[in-house]
């Protein structure tokens, strides 16, 4: 266990007053940034870059990554309270944490996410210091088609479980896609999709998509609907905060469940945001209340907060192993390392062992200070909720505008944004499934890279997706789970349990009973 | 430890920048009196944005300009966006644009808003190499000889990674195999460090990597340098691996691969009819930069050619770059007119 002998160095380079303080700091400016959709973790951490310079890497590192941590709680807030997921990968949570806050219970959604999301960076953090001389080498089996497979799984899982009609799920997927694809093509190089307009070579950015699906849309229902929010009756008093913690070890399997998809997901090239996706659709088929998702379901915050943080904290390995960065804010840390003289790579383990294992003891005090901070910022978030909606309102249209701005500070990515409000509004309407939409956005072009990437290299022979075991073993659990809600109506056909919908909710019961 | 030629070169080569910069120097009156924006052609984390840092970072540290910095990327449309922004602010004093040859090899291949003649051309700062690299245990290949010889054997069949299509390492791919008479595969990934992993991991038999991008690798012995596409050796002797140093690793004409002196300068430019007393202070600024102990790390760890070029100097090689860029483009049908 030499591992942890080292990580016991780190302790003591990691909990100097000094560091401490700069945690604290990095988790409260990360928690502003978060909040606000678009600024986001990456533009936040490469603002704060400059100041880090004269600062020496170890500090700089941990200032950095705190604010990472701060940003990741911060995104889930908004996702809460407004419906607008302030980072990407907190898309997921919206889906059943602002139900649960539109009922009242915004305290207890917000407790159950930030203390999920704290144990979901803790096992990632483990998965570090236990297997990081493995995941490096690990990692290195990953060429085009385990890529590939991987998008592969995390797209299976999806569509195996969604519910509704399929067509309309499909027709979402499919329009994900297309939209995935406009901008500059990787393998070829040429503007797809752009019809000549020079502002969309730059392709549609992910967080407008989410800006306008979930914040504007979601605003227009609202007007349109009349606003029910029940924020008034949410109760601010602490003991909720301690039942709803006490509340949380009923939800072990979710939580071990969840954990293990995040790593996967965070060693692996998924990444964050994948992965929380993965986690709710996994969570909504396999729990035993997965019919209840979508209606503020307690686990369905748990499920993709404890993946988001743990992939989130497992990212980090291979961006110091490898130097290949596992989301857009490593990408940025990354650089930063370079400026501060650092090389990542397999031998950054060896030759800076104090900056890694520093760093590596600074997430386990980070997450746990951030943890803290942030559930003590429950009762103020909370508080907000009971102002008038002729106040939240426009508050969450000013967000959502200044929002799509700050992405990359362009007036065309607004129009765009208020395109996708309009278009969120149409979806809710008819009754469109959101998530698959965002998730082909999400994961379309890359999968698709992967896809060509592979062909390329095998001369077009679609074996190579079945050549090694690894590969293999992701692609056919990923057809088993497309085929699973088949094989479910046919199972109930075959008990005749009526029609398609009742059969589906069948297979819930029958695939949770142990 | 950096060889002494070497160094006596880059002593020549900054005195003779001065000497140049004296003459402007009754110009270079001017001062910014607002903050500076440093336009990067790429996204965070790319070699252009970590170019651009290192910069910022060696101004801010030895209090160099008195006036913030900030770093704005514009990485959209293959970093045409940041020059397109040249060309909506032609005479700002407050913009420098930070890229590599792609501010004059865009308008060629890909249809930009921008022409050359929105740009002000200030000076390149450095050239990175290219490096041909496999991986030996996976591949089999120990020189740059075996290479040819298995590309010959399976045309088509030895893959090849790098970072984008159309780009420096596609470029230099469509050279090798034109200049060895050889058929390659060539899979395009995101970035360099992604074509590394392709090539340390056995998924792929080489690439181009610039040294910095395949460094590490190298060290942990999951990739091996072939041969490096510069006219003449490079000058560090420092051995990194195997009791093998930069120095040692043979030109690619040596090894038979005919191709000299591709190379990827990090060039910095202005708005068109930015006034030229600025544009003489910025190089003035810049020099001064290419001389701090940040940006000489930054060089030595890049192992980059350390020639600063400025002014008619500057000028004639864009000239000549571009001569060249547009007769390979051609002979690749990759040249904007012939597509359509």
């Amino acid at each position: 266990m030499g591992n942890f002998g080292q990580l016991m160095d780190g302790f003591a380079i990691a909990l100097t007053t000094h560091h401490i303080m700069v945690m604290v700091i990095g988790v409260l400016l990360g928690l502003v940034v978060g909040v606000l959709p678009g600024l986001g973790a990456p533009n936040g951490v490469s603002l704060l870059l400059p100041l880090t310079f004269t600062m020496d890497p170890i500090s700089a590192i941990i200032l950095l990554t705190s604010m990472y941590w701060g940003a990741l709680f911060g995104g889930s807030t908004t996702s809460i309270l407004f419906n607008i997921p302030g980072e990407p990968s907190s898309v997921a949570t919206t889906f059943d944490g602002y139900p649960m806050a539109k009922r009242g219970e915004a305290v207890r959604a917000l407790t159950l996410a930030f203390s999920s999301a704290g144990f979901g960076a803790l096992v990632g953090v483990l998965v570090i210091t236990l297997l990081s001389g493995w995941v490096a080498n690990f990692a290195l089996r990953f060429g085009s088609p385990e890529y590939f497979g991987v998008y592969f799984l995390a797209f299976a899982s999806f569509i195996g479980m969604s519910g509704g009609s399929p067509f309309k799920t499909l027709v979402c997927i499919m329009l994900g896609l297309a939209a995935g694809t406009v901008g500059m093509d990787t393998i070829s190089g040429e503007g797809r999709l752009t019809f000549g307009i020079a502002d969309l070579t730059r392709g549609i950015s992910f967080l407008i998509v989410v800006i306008g699906l979930f914040g504007l849309g979601e605003l227009l229902v609202t007007v349109d609907e009349g606003y029910k929010f029940d924020g008034v009756k949410a109760k601010l008093s602490l003991s909720v905060i301690f039942r709803t913690l006490l509340e949380l070890p009923r939800y072990w399997v979710t939580l071990l469940r969840s954990a293990l998809v995040g790593c996967w997901m965070g060693i692996t090239p998924g990444g964050p945001t994948a992965a929380s996706f993965m986690s709710y659709a996994l969570g909504r088929r396999f729990s035993r209340r997965g019919r209840f998702f979508g209606k503020g379901e307690p686990e369905g915050i748990v499920a993709p907060e404890t993946a988001d943080h743990s992939a989130g904290s497992c990212a980090l390995l291979p961006m110091l192993a490898l130097g290949v960065p596992g989301s857009a804010t490593a990408a940025v840390m990354m650089g930063g390392l370079m400026i501060w003289g650092l090389s990542p790579g397999p031998m950054l383990f060896t030759t800076r062992p104090d900056f890694v294992w520093g760093l590596i003891a600074s997430m386990y005090a980070g997450n746990l200070i951030a943890v803290v901070l942030v559930l003590t910022t429950v009762p103020l978030f909370a508080f907000i909720l009971r102002a008038p909606f002729s106040v939240v309102g426009p508050l969450i249209a000013i967000i959502c505008v200044i929002g799509a701005y700050t992405v990359s500070n362009h007036m065309f990515d607004v129009w765009l944004a208020l395109i996708f409000g309009i278009v969120g509004y149409v979806f809710k309407k008819l009754d469109y499934p959101l998530a698959p939409f965002v998730l082909a956005v999400v994961l379309g072009d890359k999968a698709e890279d992967a896809f060509r990437q592979s062909m390329l290299s095998s001369g077009g022979s679609l074996t190579v997706f079945f050549e090694t075991p690894l590969v293999g073993t992701m692609m056919g659990l990923g057809i088993l789970l497309l085929l699973l809600p088949l094989l479910s109506l046919l199972f109930g056909a075959i008990f005749g349990r009526g029609g398609g919908a009742d059969a589906g909710e069948a297979a819930d019961h029958q695939t949770s009973r142990p | 430890m950096k060889n002494q030629v070497f160094r006596a070169g880059l002593l020549t080569a900054t005195a003779l920048a001065f000497g140049l910069t004296a003459s402007g120097a009754a110009l270079a009156e001017w001062k910014p009196d607002r903050p500076v924006e440093l336009v990067v052609s790429a996204g965070p984390g790319g070699g252009s944005d970590i170019f651009t840092r290192v910069v910022q970072a060696a101004l801010t540290k030895n209090s160099l300009v008195s006036t913030p910095l900030l770093v704005v990327n514009k990485p959209g449309g293959s970093g045409s966006e940041a020059f397109a922004y040249a060309e909506d602010n032609p005479d700002s004093p407050y913009k420098l644009y930070f890229g590599t040859q792609d501010a004059y090899v865009l308008p060629l291949t890909t249809k930009v808003t921008y022409s050359m003649k929105d740009l002000k051309p200030l000076m390149t700062m450095a050239s990175d190499v290219f490096i041909l690299w496999t991986n030996p245990k996976a591949s089999g290949i120990n020189t740059a000889q075996e290479f040819v010889e298995k590309a010959k054997a399976a045309p088509g069949k030895v893959r090849i990674s790098g970072a984008k299509a159309k780009d420096a390492d596609e470029t230099l791919v469509t050279l090798i195999e034109r200049a060895a008479g050889i058929d390659l595969a060539y899979i395009p990934y995101k970035s360099g460090s992604e074509a590394a992993i392709q090539v340390a991991g056995g998924h792929v038999e080489a690439n181009t990597n610039n040294p910095s991008e395949s460094l590490e690798q190298w060290k942990a012995g999951n990739q091996k340098p072939l041969c490096v596409f510069t006219s003449e050796r490079l000058a560090d002797k420092t051995v990194v691996a195997d009791g093998v140093s930069w120095a040692d690793i043979p030109t690619c004409v040596e090894a038979g691969i005919n191709v000299k002196d591709f190379l990827q300068p990090r060039t910095v430019w202005m708005g068109a009819n930015a006034p030229a007393e600025a544009a003489a202070y910025y190089t003035d600024l810049l020099k001064k930069v290419a001389d701090t102990p940040e940006f000489k790390d930054y060089s030595t760890r890049n192992v980059q050619i350390n020639k600063v070029l400025v002014g008619d100097e500057f000028n004639a090689y864009v000239a000549e770059q571009v001569k060249n860029y547009e007769k390979i483009y051609k002979d690749n049908g990759w040249l904007l007119s012939s597509g359509q």
